[in-house]
C-alpha cells in the first residue's frame, strides 16, 4: 500500500583509538529518516530551475555527511549510530512507518515533510522528531509539540532577518507583492508581521499572477505592478519561485528586489566564505556533486545534533536522547553555538543573507540587540508565548 | 625571539641542505627589525619596517598564504598556502622565495620535527595530518583526525605532535614514532591552536566557541583547568579566542579574543586574566620583539597590525597591512 523504497546503512563503529582509559559502554541508537516520496520542490524541472533557498536534493545527504563528519567522535565514545531512510508518499504511510519506528525501539525520527504531515507524526509519537524541511511558522507555535525540533530556520526568522538588514540599510518604505496560494498568503502575513517589528513602512500589498493574458496585465506586469507608489524595495512573496526570479531589473523605479529573489534569507549559502563554512560546503559538494543548499544545512544539523546528543549518553533512550538535544550547544559553522529554544524547540541560529552570488551580510545585523541572545531577534521570542504545549 | 625549540631545529636542517653551510645549533639573539605579515586575499608577505610603522616590501608568494614559521637564525620563513597544498621557503635576506615544498591538500597550520626531517600538517579537507619528508615534500605518513583539523604542535622533547579537531573539539596527542592517535582529549568547542609553557609541562589551546582556554597536563595528558575568557560589556557569544602566545620565562600568555577585538594578558601561574587591550577587528596571530616590550596582533578583518605596550597594556598604533592578514613573525 505504500511506496516505501527503504534503504539501510549501518555504521558498525569499531573502538580503535578510545582504548587507552576510555572504558564506556558502546551505545547504539536508531534513527529513522522519512522523506517526502514525491516533494515538488524535488521533480526535476524544479530542480533544474534551481531557485534560490529551494532545496537541491533530499535530506539524507546532509544527514549522511553528519554522521561520517562526526565518525571520530562516535568511535571514541563507541557510539553506534544505526539509521534508515524511507521515502513516504503519503500522511498514512509516513504515520505508519513512524508508529513502526517507535514500536521497533528506534529512538528518533527525523522528517523532511510537508509541515500538516509533521504536526501529525510529532504529536503522534513520543520520541523526539526533528524537522528539517518544514519552515512553517504554525509548527513552532500552535502545532508545536515537547518532542519537536527545528534545525531548519522558520519564516518568521527569515523575514525578520531581511527586516533587520532593510533597517541597517535605511530602506524602510516596502511595497508588497504576494502570490495567490495559500503558502504566499501565510508567508506575506509573516512578512507584515516583520515589517511591525522593526518598524518598517508598508506602501502597498499588491497582489501578482503568473499570466501574459493582456487582460490581467495589472496582475502580471512586472512594471505595471510597482508604479503609482514610491517605495526602497519590493518584497516579493512568491513560493513557487518563477514570478519572483524574473522580478529583479524589471520594476518600474531603479529598486532592489527582496524576499525570494534579489536579496534571499537563508540558513546556508556554499558561497559563505567565514567560520570554516568553506569545508562544510566542499566536503558536501565532493560527496553528493552538488552544492550544499539552506536545507542540506538544517539536515546536516539535525545529524550532528543527534551525534553529539548521543556521544555524551552512555545509553539510554528516546527520553533521555531529547533532554540531551534540549541541553546541547552546536557548532553550525556560522561562528556562534546554537541551541533549541526551550519556547519553541527551535534552533536559533545566523541568517545569511545572499543574492545568490555571494553572502552580503548575516543577521542578526550589527547594532541589533537582546537581553539574553542577539539571535533571539530572529524569530518568535519566549514572552510572546505562542506555542502553548511548551513551557 | 620566542621560538619553539623543534621548529628552530627543523628550518636550520632546511637551511643547511640548501645552503650546504653548517648551522649553529643554538638561536642567537638578532635584530628582529621587520614584522612578516601572509595576507590570505593577496599570496603576499607584507613586510613593515617595525622603525618606520610601515609595509616597505610585498613578498609575493604562493596562494593563500596563511601559517608561517622561522629557522633559528631567522635566515629563512616557511609559509603554508592552502590553496597552493605547499609551503613556500623564502630567504630572508633576500626576500625571493627558494623553493617549494607539496604539503598535501589544503595545508593551514604545520610543526617540524625536533631533527628537522619532517613536516607535520594539518589538511582540513581531509581531517588529516599529515607526515611530510621536508626535503622531498613526499607524503611519509598520515593520520587520521577529527574533521577540520587545525593547530598542529610538537612536543619540546620531539615525541609526541598534538593536533585539534574544530569538529570534534578535541586535542589528539600523536605518538611521532607509531605514528597512532595516543590519547584524544575532549577540550571547549572548536579547538584552534595552542602553547606550551616554557618548562615542558603545560599544553594550552584556545577554543574559538568555548570562549576559553584549556590547560592540558603534557604528563598523563588530563585537562588541568580551563580558563573562561570574559570581557567587561561582551557576552560569551562575541568572545572566539585564536592565537596564543607565552613569553620566554612562561609567566604571561597572550590570548587574542577574535570577535571581540581585543588581546587578554593571562597569568600563566594564577592563570587570570590581568589586562586586556582593544586591538583591530578579529585579531588572530600574535608575536613578540627581542625583549618582549612590544607585542605584534594582526588583525583579520581590519586588514592591519596593531602594536601593544606590554608594559602599559596600551595599544600604540595599527598599522595598514594587506589583505585578510593571518600570521606575524618577526625577522630582519
Amino acid at each position: 500500500m505504500q511506496s516505501m523504497t527503504a534503504f539501510v546503512r549501518c555504521m558498525l563503529l569499531v573502538c580503535a583509538a578510545a582504548a587507552l582509559g576510555d572504558q564506556v559502554q558502546a551505545a547504539s541508537w536508531n534513527v529513522t529518516i522519512l522523506e517526502h516520496q514525491h516533494a515538488p520542490a524535488l521533480e526535476r524541472v524544479r530542480l533544474d530551475r534551481a531557485y534560490l533557498g529551494h532545496p537541491g536534493g533530499p535530506a539524507v545527504d546532509g544527514w549522511s555527511q553528519a554522521i561520517e563528519d562526526a565518525r571520530f567522535e562516535l568511535e571514541v565514545s563507541r557510539t553506534q549510530i544505526n539509521w534508515k531512510a524511507h521515502q513516504v508518499a503519503s500522511l498514512e504511510a509516513a504515520r505508519s512507518a513512524a508508529l513502526q519506528a517507535e514500536k521497533a525501539g528506534h529512538q528518533a525520527l527525523v522528517v523532511n515533510l510537508p509541515a500538516s504531515w509533521v504536526a501529525v507524526l510529532a504529536s503522534a509519537v513520543k520520541m523526539p522528531v526533528l524537522n528539517v524541511g518544514a519552515s512553517t511558522d504554525s509548527l513552532r507555535e500552535t502545532q508545536c509539540q515537547r518532542n519537536l525540533l527545528h534545525t531548519l530556520p522558520s519564516e518568521r526568522m527569515r523575514s525578520d532577518a531581511l527586516a533587520q538588514t532593510l533597517v541597517a540599510r535605511k530602506w524602510p518604505q516596502v511595497l508588497l507583492l504576494t502570490g495567490a496560494s495559500e503558502e504566499d498568503r501565510l508567508r506575506a502575513g509573516v512578512a507584515q508581521a516583520s515589517l511591525r517589528r522593526y518598524g518598517l513602512k508598508l506602501v502597498a500589498e499588491r497582489p501578482f499572477k503568473l499570466s501574459t493574458d493582456p487582460r490581467e496585465r495589472d496582475l502580471a506586469n512586472a512594471k505595471l505592478l510597482t508604479t503609482g507608489v514610491s517605495y526602497d524595495v519590493v518584497w516579493v512573496v512568491d513560493s513557487e519561485g518563477e514570478f519572483a526570479r524574473a522580478l529583479p531589473y524589471n520594476l518600474q523605479a531603479a529598486r532592489p528586489v527582496v524576499g525570494d529573489a534579489g536579496m534571499v534569507a537563508l540558513a546556508w549559502h556554499a558561497q559563505y566564505e567565514r567560520f570554516g563554512a568553506p569545508q562544510v560546503s566542499r566536503r558536501f559538494a565532493k560527496s553528493f556533486k552538488r552544492p550544499m543548499a539552506q536545507q542540506d544545512w538544517s539536515s546536516w544539523m539535525a545529524g550532528k545534533a543527534i551525534a553529539l546528543a548521543a556521544g555524551g549518553l552512555a545509553k539510554g533512550g528516546a527520553p533521555e536522547l531529547l533532554r540531551a538535544l534540549n541541553q546541547l550547544s552546536l557548532d553550525g559553522s556560522k561562528g556562534v553555538t546554537m541551541q533549541f529554544r526551550p519556547w519553541d524547540g527551535q534552533l536559533r541560529q545566523t541568517l545569511l543573507l545572499t543574492d545568490g552570488q555571494a553572502v552580503i551580510g548575516t543577521a542578526p545585523v550589527e547594532g541589533v540587540l537582546h537581553p539574553q541572545n542577539n539571535l533571539d531577534t530572529l524569530g518568535v521570542d519566549s514572552p510572546e508565548k505562542r506555542c502553548p504545549n511548551r513551557p | 625571539m620566542k621560538k619553539n625549540i623543534s621548529s628552530a631545529h627543523a628550518l636550520s636542517w632546511l637551511v643547511f641542505l640548501l645552503t650546504g653551510l653548517p648551522v649553529q645549533t643554538s638561536a642567537q639573539a638578532q635584530d628582529l627589525t621587520t614584522a612578516w605579515i601572509s595576507s590570505e586575499k593577496d599570496n603576499t608577505i607584507s613586510l613593515v619596517d617595525l622603525a618606520q610603522g610601515k609595509v616597505t616590501a610585498t613578498v609575493p608568494t604562493c596562494k593563500r598564504p596563511r601559517h608561517m614559521q622561522l629557522s633559528a637564525e631567522s635566515k629563512q620563513i616557511m609559509v603554508a598556502c592552502s590553496d597552493s597544498n605547499a609551503a613556500d621557503i623564502i630567504d630572508v635576506a633576500t626576500r625571493q622565495s627558494v623553493r617549494r615544498v607539496p604539503l598535501g591538500d589544503s595545508p593551514e597550520i604545520f610543526d617540524v620535527s625536533v631533527d628537522g626531517k619532517t613536516i607535520f600538517v594539518s589538511n582540513e579537507d581531509d581531517a588529516e595530518l599529515s607526515f611530510i619528508d621536508a626535503l622531498s615534500g613526499k607524503k611519509l605518513a598520515l593520520v587520521k583526525v577529527g574533521k577540520e583539523p587545525e593547530g598542529v604542535k610538537v612536543s619540546p622533547d620531539g615525541l609526541t605532535v598534538f593536533v585539534t579537531s574544530e569538529v570534534a573539539s578535541m586535542v589528539h596527542v600523536i605518538d611521532i614514532a607509531s605514528k597512532t592517535i595516543k590519547k584524544n582529549v575532549q577540550v571547549g568547542k572548536r579547538p584552534r591552536r595552542f602553547a606550551i609553557t616554557p618548562n615542558g609541562q603545560e599544553l594550552w589551546v584556545s577554543n574559538e566557541l568555548g570562549a576559553s582556554v584549556s590547560i592540558i597536563s603534557m604528563k598523563d595528558y588530563s585537562v588541568l583547568a580551563t580558563i573562561p575568557l570574559a570581557l567587561k560589556g561582551a557576552r560569551s557569544a562575541d568572545i572566539t579566542p585564536i592565537g596564543l602566545l607565552m613569553t620566554r620565562d612562561g609567566k604571561r600568555a597572550y590570548v587574542t579574543m577574535g570577535r571581540a577585538n581585543h588581546v587578554a594578558f593571562i597569568d600563566v601561574v594564577s592563570r587570570k586574566i590581568t589586562d586586556q587591550v582593544l586591538v583591530g577587528k578579529r585579531p588572530w596571530s600574535l608575536a613578540l620583539n627581542a625583549d618582549e616590550s612590544r607585542l605584534y596582533v594582526v588583525n583579520g578583518l581590519s586588514d592591519d597590525m596593531t602594536v601593544v605596550d606590554t608594559a602599559k597594556a596600551k595599544a600604540l598604533v595599527s598599522i595598514p597591512v594587506g589583505r585578510v592578514p593571518h600570521t606575524v613573525v618577526l625577522a630582519r
